[in-house]
């Protein structure tokens, strides 16, 4: 009713106004001018050109066209046409212009005045390389803020200053760019032009400057966001590869080129060297086609030759933001695998052989533990009578654990080498304390196997009851593919050869025979943890130096080990390790990254609460990251979810395929060496990544053979030493497992009784939930 | 438990009168009652009278009654037997066929007539009578994260108290969490211990783990104990005895009970006995397989053949309402008796006697060795699953 009165005394020109004001208020409608009319009336820095020397070689403005209008214009095309068509320039020229002008201004940004770009670019016939680089010449120096990039991508190769070479080739560099665009003829070009041709003058003068330069330039590599991928898979490759493979392309169409320009012989020139430097790359070439087309660039083999080539040197395409997601995953883990490769590291080893002390060791000598901390752990344990554990406390850090002088749980650190970034994990050696080194060996890629060479204690920790045997076997089953055998405390036997060899024979020996190694990825290093030689630095002692020739260190080992493919293509999972209140909101769980990756503000599912959570933050050693990768030991802080839905053991995976969980599982076992038999009914304690549960044998389906697999025995009524079985596990509660033929490193768990480990198992299928099970019975 | 009457004639079917003492008795009862016997005993009944005004007065009223069984129900946790069925003796009170829900009481006798009393009955009647000492005994299994509160009697382990926590670990820089934590575990368990815990009637306390964990946790439980003055655990300090576990889960029970070391303080000696023929069957098992046999068909093939020389049996099957099944598995024990074999019932309520019950129930280890007959093994196993 109010309302009809104020309807009745209403001024409705002020109520329009202001509905306007509410509703319908953009941008575009504060000017009061339409764009037509602001691009007729206002003044505009592109319109003010004088265009005088514009002349344009017909064919090659029609080759150039095709692509450009191929590529797509934007908006600024458009609101550059109005003054374009004032300069009497035919529509392809125009196109050719503007597409020119949108490249040259993504390299230059504003700094140039559009007018001058556009002379220059018509003055090099629509050769947006030749005209960049003009234009960067008549500039003194690149922009400040791209520079850290170009040393960056410098880096890699070598630093050859290619500025200074610019202004000699730029005469090359057109006339190749020219012939080039002629021959490309049929299908467009998906790659801009200005790409090609850039990598091209890349190619071109470090080839004639210097044949060994590799390929740099200043457009190239100011190109942020660029396709990091291609560039790593070419940067292995180095420099030559790409101009051989260039090579191809390159000769055929200076061969096809009617319009050899004045400077055309210059550019055979090239083409000649470039030849001559080719021959080993087209493993490389082909990779880099299969890069392009999965990017989905289509066209002839030319143009994916041209595209692939225009990648090579310096890899300048612009991330497109329309990419998925996933591209941009991996090209971000490829360059963060170029800059140094990271590996999961478990020192593992009978109790007292050393572990501790030798890693504390080697971080002290790397220098990730400062003087002043050794300095202090020295003082203090010296107080307490135990002055050779001063280098174990660098790991060791409970009270109890320094009490006691042993390690009880896995000590989590970093540090980096030359070509590794190495996530530690310092595994406790005493027998009680399996449960947890099972937890770091689970996470890790490699071991080093640490001996302790002193007479009589090799000969325990290697015998039976000796956890040498069992940790190297839990290793090995639980998918560490490569050890370094690190023959630890040979300062006490004199660094005797005969017992170096003694160790190296029966360990080899039985890390091949028994564990399963293979012998290429078994290395032997003789250190000594205590008195730190070997670790880092090349050996001095002269009794060492005598028979140990090749002088390998235990570090450089660590350095020339291979990391294994990490399944980042795989849907998300991560299996907690820990949960703990960190500092700020939320808390944070712990965990190595199982398989894909993981960045701040993802959605999780975490199973089997089946609660979501999302991730507020992503830590890899304390440092806050943007994303995390499959094989990343990560610390997570997690919003919008109760700290009693998450325990140790519980899944974090992607909403989109969670993990499933079980109570029942069948499981292919591999049985050690034990005293017992297993049957059905066997209680035994199921360890899986860093959870261990009661669980019990339900039945045995069959017995293998151990080589082939093939079923010896259907429902057998027990299971003896040294075989393999299918059996059926029931678990106590239910809990995330994944299959093995889906993710290797999540498929496998250890099954311990009695304090022993009896067998190590691959899951094969997951049988029923809780919730079925009480169903059915 | 107290017999007060026995009156069985020569065909087995009679009555046994019993007062149970303790919370053990309630299980040997358990094991006793069947579907189908009848049981007499005091209980209360509301009754509903009506008064010839129309008026509805409800009383209850202590009655005897006397019942035939259809339904048992034993509640482990707090020891008390349900024993539910239909009224045969009518009174003044309640009416021929109406339905009653015994609640066996300690020290409250009852009557208990069966139509046969099978020798495995009686053998327990004679066991659950024996005046012997029993040595109720406490057991802590634990490891970082999770501990089992365990009452072992001789024929009962009972779990007081499962916990459970998420003890932080140790990172760089970080152990306060992790001490308090572990701190925060324990004082979870000297809580559950300080409810669950009578020391009238435990004679000894375990306090098993692996690594140092029950090191640790005795020093904090007897510094807290001096802290608080709580005169009762520091009294008892001498019945607290530290024992290695492999884990903290309730079947590492088995091997802290199997330690020779705490052997002499254990004054029964059942619970150890039957974790000691387990052990000896699967040892038989890993060196002569012929020797070791499970399921009934094969321990019944193996009776026949006068093969057995230890029979385990659980008294799980004992309870089987079909009174065939029960028949069957009676004959099987007294025919292995008959042969001069020994025959050791396990409880199913021991770990050992758990895990027997996965293993089929029985077990024997034999005289001499008896080849495996695969066709049969595999219908076997069929009929257990």
């Amino acid at each position: 009713m109010s309302r009809h009165r104020i309807v009745r005394t209403m001024n409705y020109e002020d109520e329009y106004y202001d509905d306007d004001e509410e509703y319908s208020h953009s941008v575009d409608d504060s000017y009061c001018i339409s764009p037509s009319t602001a691009a007729q009336f206002t003044w505009s820095r592109e319109k003010n050109v004088n265009f005088a020397a514009y002349i344009g070689e017909g064919e090659v403005i029609n080759e150039e066209e095709e692509e450009a209008e191929e590529k797509g214009s934007t908006q600024r095309h458009d609101s550059d046409s109005a003054d374009n068509t004032r300069l009497q320039l035919s529509d392809l020229e125009l196109a050719q212009l503007n597409s020119c002008l949108e490249e040259a201004r993504n390299i230059l940004g504003e700094s140039v005045p559009e007018s001058v770009m556009s002379d220059v670019i018509i003055q090099n016939q629509f050769n947006l390389e030749a005209s960049v680089n003009q234009l960067l010449c008549q500039q003194d120096a690149p922009k400040p803020q791209r520079e850290p990039r170009q040393r960056r991508n410098r880096s890699q190769a070598s630093t050859t200053p290619v500025k200074t070479e610019s202004d000699s080739s730029v005469n090359t560099v057109q006339d190749f760019t020219v012939s080039h665009r002629k021959a490309t003829t049929g299908p467009p070009a998906l790659v801009t032009p200005s790409k090609s041709t850039s990598k091209a003058t890349i190619g071109f003068k470090t080839d004639e400057i210097q044949k060994s330069t590799p390929p740099s330039s200043p457009a190239g590599s100011r190109k942020s966001g660029l396709k990091l991928k291609v560039q790593n898979d070419c940067t292995s490759a180095a420099s030559s590869p790409a101009k051989d493979s260039r090579k191809a392309s390159v000769k055929s169409l200076s061969a096809h080129s009617g319009l050899a320009d004045t400077d055309s012989a210059s550019s055979t020139k090239t083409v000649t060297v470039s030849e001559e430097n080719g021959s080993s790359t087209s493993a490389i070439d082909s990779s880099l086609r299969n890069a392009v087309e999965f990017m989905g660039l289509e066209g002839d083999q030319e143009t994916i030759q041209t595209s692939v080539d225009s990648m090579k040197p310096v890899a300048p395409l612009p991330k497109s933001k329309l990419k998925s997601s996933k591209i941009d995953v991996t090209s971000e883990y490829s360059r963060r695998h170029g800059d140094k490769e990271l590996l999961n590291l478990v020192v593992i080893g009978h109790v007292d052989a050393g572990k501790s002390t030798l890693m504390g060791h080697v971080l002290y000598q790397l220098g990730t533990v400062n003087k002043k901390t050794m300095h202090k752990y020295e003082q203090e344990s010296k107080k307490l009578g135990k002055s050779s554990f001063a280098f174990a406390w660098v790991l060791d850090e409970t009270d109890e654990e320094r009490a006691r002088g042993v390690t009880m749980d896995v000590a989590q650190t970093r540090f980096e080498t030359e070509k590794k970034i190495v996530t530690l994990l310092d595994a406790p050696g005493h027998k009680d304390f399996i449960p947890n080194m099972i937890t770091g060996a689970s996470q890790a890629d490699v071991a080093i196997l640490v001996i302790n060479a002193t007479k009589g204690e090799f000969e325990t920790g290697f015998d039976a009851g000796g956890q040498t045997r069992e940790h190297a076997l839990l290793a090995r089953s639980l998918g560490v593919g490569q050890v370094i055998v690190a023959v630890n405390k040979m300062d006490t036997v004199d660094w005797a050869e005969e017992r170096y060899q003694l160790i190296v024979k029966k360990i080899g020996q039985f890390l091949t025979k028994q564990a399963g190694f293979k012998e290429s990825d078994i290395f032997f290093i003789p250190c000594s943890g205590l008195t730190g030689e070997n670790l880092t630095k090349p050996p001095t002692d002269p009794c060492l130096t005598s028979w140990y020739t090749s002088g390998i260190t235990l570090v450089k080992q660590i350095d020339d080990l291979k990391p294994p493919t990490r399944p980042i293509d795989k849907p998300f999972r991560l299996n907690v390790s820990d949960v703990f209140k960190g500092v700020g909101t939320g808390f944070n769980v712990a965990g190595r990254v199982g398989s894909g990756y993981v960045q701040p503000g993802d959605k999780v599912i975490i199973m089997p609460a089946g609660v979501t959570a999302n991730i507020k933050n992503v830590f890899i050693d304390d440092q806050p990251v943007t994303l995390a990768f499959a094989g990343d030991h990560v610390n997570l802080t997690l919003s919008g979810v109760d700290m009693v839905n998450v325990n140790i053991g519980s899944c974090l995976c992607d909403p989109a395929s969670p993990a499933r969980s079980a109570t029942r599982i069948r499981a292919k076992i591999a049985i050690f060496n034990i005293d017992t038999p297993i049957t059905k009914g066997f209680p035994v304690v199921f360890h899986y990544q860093a959870i261990n549960e009661p669980a019990v044998i339900k039945r045995l389906l069959s017995q293998l053979n151990r080589a082939t697999g093939e079923v010896i025995k259907k429902r057998p009524r027990c299971l003896v030493k040294n075989t393999s079985a299918i059996v059926e596990i029931e678990l106590e509660r239910s809990m995330c497992l994944e299959l093995y033929t889906e993710f290797k490193d999540l498929g496998r768990f250890m099954l311990r009784s009695g304090g022993h480990t009896i067998a190590a198992g691959l899951v094969e299928e997951l049988l029923q939930t809780k919730a079925v099970l009480n169903g059915a019975s | 438990m107290k017999l007060i009457h026995r009156d069985i004639d020569k065909n087995n079917s009679g009555s046994i009168t019993l007062v149970p003492e303790e919370a053990e008795d309630m299980w040997h009862t358990y094991n006793l009652v069947s579907v189908g016997d009848t049981i007499r005993s005091t209980t209360i009944r509301k009754v509903q009278t009506e008064t010839a005004t129309g008026s509805v007065n409800v009383n209850k009223v202590r009655t005897t009654l006397t019942i035939q069984v259809e339904g048992i129900d034993f509640d482990t946790q707090a020891c008390v037997l349900r024993v539910s069925g239909r009224n045969i003796r009518e009174n003044q009170y309640v009416k021929m066929g109406a339905y009653h829900t015994l609640l066996l009481e300690m020290n409250r006798q009852f009557t208990l007539t069966k139509q046969e009393w099978d020798s495995v009955a009686i053998d327990r009647i004679e066991t659950a009578c024996d005046p012997a000492q029993h040595a109720d005994l406490m057991a802590i299994i634990m490891q970082e994260g999770v501990a089992h509160i365990c009452l072992v009697t001789p024929s009962m382990t009972l779990v007081r108290a499962k916990i459970e926590t998420n003890i932080p670990r140790k990172r760089k820089g970080m152990c306060d969490q992790h001490t308090k934590g572990l701190h925060r575990f324990y004082d979870q368990i000297i809580q559950a211990f300080q409810r669950h815990c009578n020391f009238d009637i435990v004679k000894c306390v375990l306090i098993a783990s692996p690594g140092f964990v029950k090191d640790h946790f005795a020093d904090y439980l007897f510094s807290q104990a001096q802290k608080m003055d709580d005169k009762t655990i520091i009294d008892n300090k001498s019945k607290f005895v530290l024992v290695h576990s492999s884990s903290g889960f309730k079947h590492s029970l088995k091997e802290v009970l199997a330690d020779p070391s705490i052997a002499g303080k254990l004054a029964d000696t059942k619970a150890a006995g039957e974790v000691k023929a387990l052990e000896d069957f699967y040892t038989m098992l890993q060196t002569d397989p012929d020797r070791a046999y499970y399921g009934i068909r094969h321990c019944e093939r193996a009776a026949e053949q006068q093969a057995i020389e230890v029979l385990l049996i659980s008294d799980e099957l004992f309870r089987a309402q079909d009174v065939a099944q029960r028949k069957r598995y009676v004959s099987l024990v007294d025919s292995v008796k008959e042969n001069g074999g020994e025959v050791k019932i396990f409880s199913s309520l021991h770990v050992s006697g758990e895990q027997l019950g996965q293993l089929s129930g029985v077990a024997a280890i034999l005289r001499f060795p008896m080849p495996d007959d695969d066709g049969e093994d595999e219908e076997d196993d069929s009929e257990e699953d």
